[in-house]
């Protein structure tokens, strides 16, 4: 039943690749230009407007990662077309250029001079004729196995390492040897395992090129910031509430989620596209939920699997998050949020091999179209990573 | 109903086990399953646990590790004894 051989319905791109969902996206520049596109979202059906609250006074690494984001949030396979608004054309035009390099239809529009009232007018004139094209996408048998799937845990708690981790790591453990990218991030939240995400990694060379990543955070952010033993944030008050105690305790259930099998192939900086291939990856990111999958879709990963224990909510406006619950009291206070229910294994009544099955079920309906819980319930949080103060 | 596990451990190494059933209380007579092998054995709750806190396979000593995964979770702050509840009363993070 869970051949590499299954097949999904999706929407093949200018470039090649595969997307799940269909969104004509209106993408702010920088934080003034959010006003101008929550208007044409809200005038042109069947666009999304993707605010947030920076790009602007950005320089240096922080700068380039505010582009890396929003050209790679454009880019991403489950957007089908673009508008860019930013305050100046010339900042708009260089994500413009970087989102059309994928072929796919994208306009700029700027504020100055013109004022948010024609500015808005000129982009919903060009958004409806997107949605328009849009709405002509047919879906298309592709592989299950062209899918990219990002992975991230969020309100562990102890049944998160035990069962719902396990899941996910089980998928990748099935799906990764024949094609399906995955991702998985989280640098502080590694800290008590490092040297067993380490010994992961496929050669002596990534795995120097991981710890130098991790040891950085630890040196440049906790050691340079923290004001006590970081009891207070991480693990977090829903984490204790659940039973874990320590860093170490969550990070041992975090790094479930990659499986037994599978190395990681590369260390990605936050919001890179992988360029190796087929694999695992690891990406330098935060361990709070909406940053973590942010810099994961803009890296171009169609699809999430979230591993919860206490019954984190998150969800994301492009790419479908897709919730896995191994604890018993969660699935039942929080059914909503839920998608895939797999507390039958802390009674022993599921496997991890027959759970893993479950997962890739959900994973295909979700792929075929079926809305997560989370896009449903109208969780679309988009938050960019910031590295500094802007100047 | 009887099968199913009320601790569940990962490690046959490890100390501690996790509490997977709702509203165990001090004096339950535990089954415990190490996910690793699937064998089984017996302990005795001493306090209330909530589901998805952990208790003490073994009595612990402050200094010692608690094992779990088969690795180092951290340090024991309290003296601990067998089926008593572990948390943030009686285990520190050995980082940051």
């Amino acid at each position: 039943m869970n051949s590499p051989e299954r097949t999904i319905w999706a929407y093949r791109r200018e470039n090649g690749r595969i997307g799940v969902r269909n969104h004509v996206a209106v993408l702010p520049l920088d934080d003034i230009s959010n006003a101008a596109c929550e208007a044409v979202a809200a005038h042109i059906q069947g666009t999304i407007a993707l605010p947030h609250a920076y790009g602007r006074l950005q320089f240096g690494a922080d700068l380039d990662l505010h582009f890396r984001t929003m050209i790679g949030t454009g880019a991403n396979p489950n957007v089908a077309a673009c508008i860019v608004i930013g305050i100046e054309p010339v900042w708009t035009q260089r994500i413009v250029d970087g989102i059309a390099a994928t072929g796919k239809p994208v306009s700029g529009f700027s504020i100055e001079g013109n004022g948010d009232i024609a500015t808005v007018a000129a982009a919903s004139r060009a958004a409806k004729e997107f949605v328009h094209w849009a709405s002509e996408k047919v879906r298309e048998e592709c592989a299950l196995t062209s899918l990219w799937i990002a992975a991230k845990c969020g309100e562990s708690d102890t049944t998160t390492g035990l069962a719902s981790c396990p899941t996910v790591g089980n998928m990748y453990d099935k799906l990764i040897p024949h094609g399906v990218y995955g991702c998985f991030g989280e640098t502080s939240e590694l800290t008590g395992a490092e040297h067993l995400a380490a010994a992961r990694a496929v050669s002596p060379e990534i795995a120097q090129k991981f710890m130098t990543t991790w040891s950085a955070y630890q040196k440049d952010v906790i050691e340079a910031h923290k004001t006590s033993d970081l009891s207070d944030s991480q693990p977090t008050k829903g984490n204790i509430a659940g039973g874990l105690t320590t860093i170490e305790e969550k990070a041992l259930g975090n790094l479930e989620k990659i499986g037994k099998k599978v190395s990681f192939i590369d260390v990605l900086t936050p919001a890179e596209a992988p360029a190796r291939g087929p694999g695992l990856y690891f990406m330098d990111t935060s361990s709070a939920a909406a940053e973590c999958c942010t810099l994961q879709a803009a890296a171009g990963y169609v699809l999430h699997v979230f591993p919860t224990g206490q019954g984190n909510v998150i969800g994301n406006p492009i790419m479908p998050v897709l919730k896995v619950s191994g604890n018993p009291r969660t699935v039942r206070l929080m059914s909503e949020h839920i998608d895939v229910d797999v507390s039958g294994i802390i009674r022993r009544e599921m496997t991890i091999d027959r759970a893993g099955d479950v997962l890739i079920d959900a994973i295909v309906s979700t792929a075929n179209g079926r809305l997560t819980a989370a896009e449903v319930l109208g969780h679309r949080e988009f938050v960019m990573t910031k590295l500094y103060r802007s100047a | 109903m009887s099968n199913i596990p009320h601790l569940l451990v990962h490690d046959r190494r490890d100390n501690v086990g996790v509490v997977v059933v709702e509203n165990l209380a001090a004096g339950a007579s535990m089954l415990c399953v190490v996910t690793e092998d699937n064998s089984e054995f017996r302990c005795t709750l001493k306090q209330d646990v909530p589901i998805g806190h952990k208790v003490a396979l073994q009595d612990l000593n402050p200094g010692d590790a608690v094992i779990k995964y088969g690795q180092d979770i951290g340090r024991v702050a309290a003296a601990i004894r067998k089926g008593e509840h572990v948390h943030t009363h009686n285990l520190k993070t050995r980082r940051w």
